[in-house]
């Protein structure tokens, strides 16, 4: 088995979580017209999780919505197996909604680039913010998150997982694998 | 996961992990339906080929719209102004067809094994859309849809198909399908118009239609297909009607919870009267609408790549 390196541990990901949510309220001041989208599977545990923090700190519940991106995939074409497609859930008008867009890993940026032309054919957002928990570099398009849970550095071998709670019944973030 | 098959010919070419994931990437394209811009991009440059050398409104439409709504280009080609009538043969249409690269044929024709004649020689996917008295497989897919939205699960659901059996391609492809997921079929109809030897396939024949519908969870009623009968099955469509045909008076024997199903077109009056069909019991209607999403699922995963 390739060897494991733990970068994040249940509290780590609890705190940087929390740093997020206060800057997330702070950058809204005076607003609630805002939303969550996280991306299929794990950016919509990320979202639910800030939006639970802000309801704890402020009492303001903030609207959580699930994308699936597998319809928009750029290279549908180039991998062995079909991902298999999930409902897409946005339980508020896109239109006129500033939306901070979630995900757990932000790599080359094509996941991203799939999820902001499905936001875009589901409505008009007044602006689409990105938050990620790990920022691992090696992009292949012009995309930059606005919120990070942190930085590391990888390289192109390596593998960067985050398992969640909700979906995968541990909280943690690893590398795996690289030269 | 993958379908094993390059093409859908019939219900027997798929396992029932393979219908299941059909059916639950349906329900996700369901979505896609419901928004304002009711279109993805995923079959970009594809082009799908709607093949039909029989009449339809339905199915011809509902495969149109999923190509159209997943991006691909649809054609649709209606034998009544295509070359056959000018006398070219079925595998010189198909051949010419995929001499402009099709990714995608729909077909329907009026003789059973007419998909996959042109699936063994052809290269492009095929998709049977109904192929005289054989099978309708997409029609049994989103029959199955559907009762599965309404039901829960398809296993252990007591079906029972209603009318003329022997020339319905979608009683055989429903058949195939509810048993393979663990449903239980009964089939009624005259017995002229009931093959002998129906229970090898695994069902009951039950002669009355109010005995059949008694105790089962959906009926599926068949249009008479006046124009596959080559002799007269029954005396007069008025006796046809009150002997087999679903009313108001046969549906009280079932089960209050009862579906009431039709893969369309209906003969309004002869095999159910207008109250069950308009009634609230019947999901005639959203059984086309499913059929977009079924459609637009196995598109996705037969040429999604």
């Amino acid at each position: 088995m390739t060897e494991q390196k733990i970068i994040m541990d249940t509290s780590d990901i609890d705190r940087t979580l929390n740093r997020i949510a206060f800057e997330l309220w702070e950058h809204n001041r005076g607003s609630e017209t805002f939303a969550f989208i996280g991306i299929r599977r794990r950016g919509v545990s990320i979202a639910n999780r800030l939006s639970r923090k802000l309801q704890e700190f402020t009492g303001v519940r903030i609207p959580v919505g699930a994308l699936d991106i597998t319809l928009y995939r750029d290279d549908l074409s180039e991998i062995a197996s079909h991902p298999v497609l999930k409902k897409t859930e946005i339980p508020f008008p896109i239109k006129g909604t500033k939306i901070y867009l979630c995900d757990d890993v932000l790599y080359t940026g094509r996941t991203i680039r799939a999820a902001l032309d499905g936001i875009n054919d589901l409505g008009r957002p007044e602006a689409i913010r990105l938050v990620v928990l790990i920022d691992r570099g090696h992009r292949e398009l012009p995309i930059q998150p606005d919120y990070t849970g942190r930085n590391i550095t990888t390289t192109k071998g390596e593998r960067v997982e985050v398992l969640l709670q909700e979906d995968d019944g541990i909280d943690q973030a690893f590398i795996t694998g690289g030269a | 996961m993958e379908l094993r098959c390059k093409n859908l010919l019939s219900i027997g070419d798929l396992v029932p992990t393979e219908i299941t994931h059909i059916l639950d990437t349906a329900a996700s394209m369901k979505e896609v339906s419901e928004r304002d811009i009711k279109k993805v991009p995923t079959l970009r440059g594809k082009t799908v080929i709607n093949l039909f050398f029989e009449p339809s409104t339905r199915t011809r439409t509902s495969f149109e719209i999923a190509g159209k709504r997943l991006s691909a280009d649809v054609v649709n080609i209606s034998a009544s102004s295509s070359s056959v009538v000018k006398g070219e043969t079925l595998r010189d249409t198909g051949e010419n067809l995929q001499a402009m690269h099709p990714d995608l044929i729909v077909v329907r024709h009026s003789c059973a094994g007419a998909p996959k004649m042109l699936a063994d020689v052809l290269p492009s996917a095929i998709i049977n859309a109904g192929d005289g008295a054989h099978e309708h497989p997409t029609q049994a897919l989103l029959d199955a849809f559907t009762m599965r939205e309404r039901k829960g699960s398809l296993a252990g659901l007591k079906v029972a198909i209603i009318g003329d059996i022997t020339h319905s391609r979608v009683a055989r492809s429903n058949i195939f399908l509810l048993n393979m997921m663990g449903a239980q079929v009964c089939v009624s109809g005259p017995q002229t118009m009931v093959p002998r030897f129906i229970e090898s396939l695994g069902v009951t024949f039950i002669p009355s239609i109010i005995d059949a519908v008694r105790d089962v969870d959906v009926i599926m009623m068949l249009r008479i297909q006046l124009e596959r009968q080559s002799q007269s099955l029954f005396p007069t469509i008025r006796e046809y009607s009150r002997f087999f045909g679903l009313n108001r008076t046969v549906l009280s024997h079932a089960r209050p919870d009862v579906l009431v199903m039709h893969p369309g077109p209906v003969n309004r009056g002869i095999e159910m009267s207008a109250d069950v069909m308009d009634g609230p019991k019947s999901i005639i209607l959203e059984q086309v609408t499913n059929g977009v999403a079924v459609r637009m699922a196995l598109m996705y995963l037969l040429i999604g790549k």
